[in-house]
């Protein structure tokens, strides 16, 4: 063993890893540096470490760490991911990480994208609970094992990472489309027996920003770290609005 | 894409895929077999299947294309809104027409 293995968290043998990193914001260029990777690094330590020790200008979010506030989402090698969850050994390729900022949404500076679109089309999905006039007045008994509970349990995970949303290629086609994000979790609504605004959440996810637009090329499902589905989610949206569309006209 | 235009897209698709298959085997049967222009005219003229067939699947192509080419014309293009609906409606009524003519003058002839 030598001196260095000793060291807790230290890799048998530090790896030298060559970070790209995108600086700037729409107009920009990647900027490279070279690190040690050490065991059990994730990409998040790696950004850190670069931010710590080599250039403190360098601009990034996180909170948590633990993958529970969905803060930390970068393209790394050209994927979407949560980068606290990410080990950037398992990632990295001929030791090289490449990491830029998310798709879909403007860049503010470096890896640091403005989230708020992402949220916004939360809010226009109808992504909020409508409690109703006359909230509850009792207690809704749902069981665990009814449909729509299982419908909802299924994606209510959410972190609102924006990874599917950064993968989602219908967003990039078409700015207006909702994404699977918002939509999965309208589905989750669509699926609370308590919440009294489904006609007008129906009607929000309709249309050409709406579920009817996805192509279910399964994008969104393939990176959602928390493993969720939301193309399945989209096409519960499409069931249910058409099965609304069919009963009006019926 | 509304909820309508999305099932008519989807039903239309469903009359599409029957419709092809027996228009593609009927094709292979007739040409296999030897049959001359003037023996297919005997079996097509005054035929009603043979119209209602054609005439029912041109309508269906006639709904089902306009409706994925606006898809494809706003995914692709930056044309939206009202001037590539009316657009997409006189692609529709083109397809019906010159569909429906080639089936009627096969139908007649
Ligand atoms: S399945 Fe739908 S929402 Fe998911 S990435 Fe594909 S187009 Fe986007
Ligand atoms: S659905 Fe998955 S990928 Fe999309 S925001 Fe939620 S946790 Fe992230
Ligand atoms: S920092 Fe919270 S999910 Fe990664």
């Amino acid at each position: 063993m030598t001196a260095e293995t000793s060291k807790p968290g230290v890799a048998a043998a530090a790896e030298a890893l060559t970070v790209r990193v995108w600086r700037g914001a729409e107009s920009g260029a990647f900027q490279s540096f070279q690190i040690r990777l050490r065991a059990n690094q994730t990409v998040l330590d790696v950004v850190t470490e670069i931010q710590r020790e080599q250039d403190a200008t360098l601009s990034y979010r996180f909170a948590c760490r633990v993958g529970m506030c969905g803060s930390c989402a970068m393209v790394v090698n050209g994927r979407p991911r949560w980068t606290c969850r990410t080990r950037a050994a398992a990632v990295a390729e001929a030791d090289v990480l490449t990491l830029e900022p998310l798709r879909n949404l403007p860049i503010v500076k470096d890896l640091a994208v403005d989230m708020e679109p992402f949220f916004e089309k939360w809010r226009k999905a109808h992504g909020y609970f409508e409690p109703g006039e006359d909230a509850a007045k009792d207690f809704a008994l749902v069981s665990p094992d009814e449909p729509g509970r299982r419908e909802a349990d299924a994606g209510v995970e959410c972190i609102n990472c924006g990874v599917c949303y950064s993968a989602c290629d219908v967003v990039s086609w078409n700015p207006d489309y909702l994404g699977p994000a918002a939509l999965n979790r309208a589905w989750t609504l669509v699926n609370d027996v308590r919440d009294q605004g489904q006609d007008a959440r129906l009607d929000a996810v309709s249309g050409d920003a709406g579920c009817h637009s996805c192509h279910s090329h399964m994008s969104c499902t393939e990176f959602c770290p928390k493993t969720l589905g939301p193309t399945f989610a989209i096409a519960g949206l499409k069931r249910a609005t058409i099965g609304r569309a069919l009963r009006r006209k019926g | 894409m509304n909820p309508v235009l999305y099932l008519a897209q989807r039903g239309t698709a469903a009359i599409l895929g029957f419709a092809v298959t027996i228009h593609l085997a009927t094709m292979i049967y007739a040409t296999r077999s030897g049959l001359t222009a003037g023996d297919i005219f005997v079996r097509t003229k005054d035929n009603w299947w043979f119209l209602s067939f054609y005439a029912l699947f041109v309508l269906a192509a006639a709904i089902h294309a306009p409706i994925g080419l606006r898809s494809v014309l706003r995914e692709w293009t930056s044309w939206h809104g009202r001037s590539l609906d009316i657009a997409m409606i006189g692609f529709s009524t083109l397809l019906v027409v010159l569909g429906l003519r080639a089936a009627f003058a096969v139908f007649l002839a």
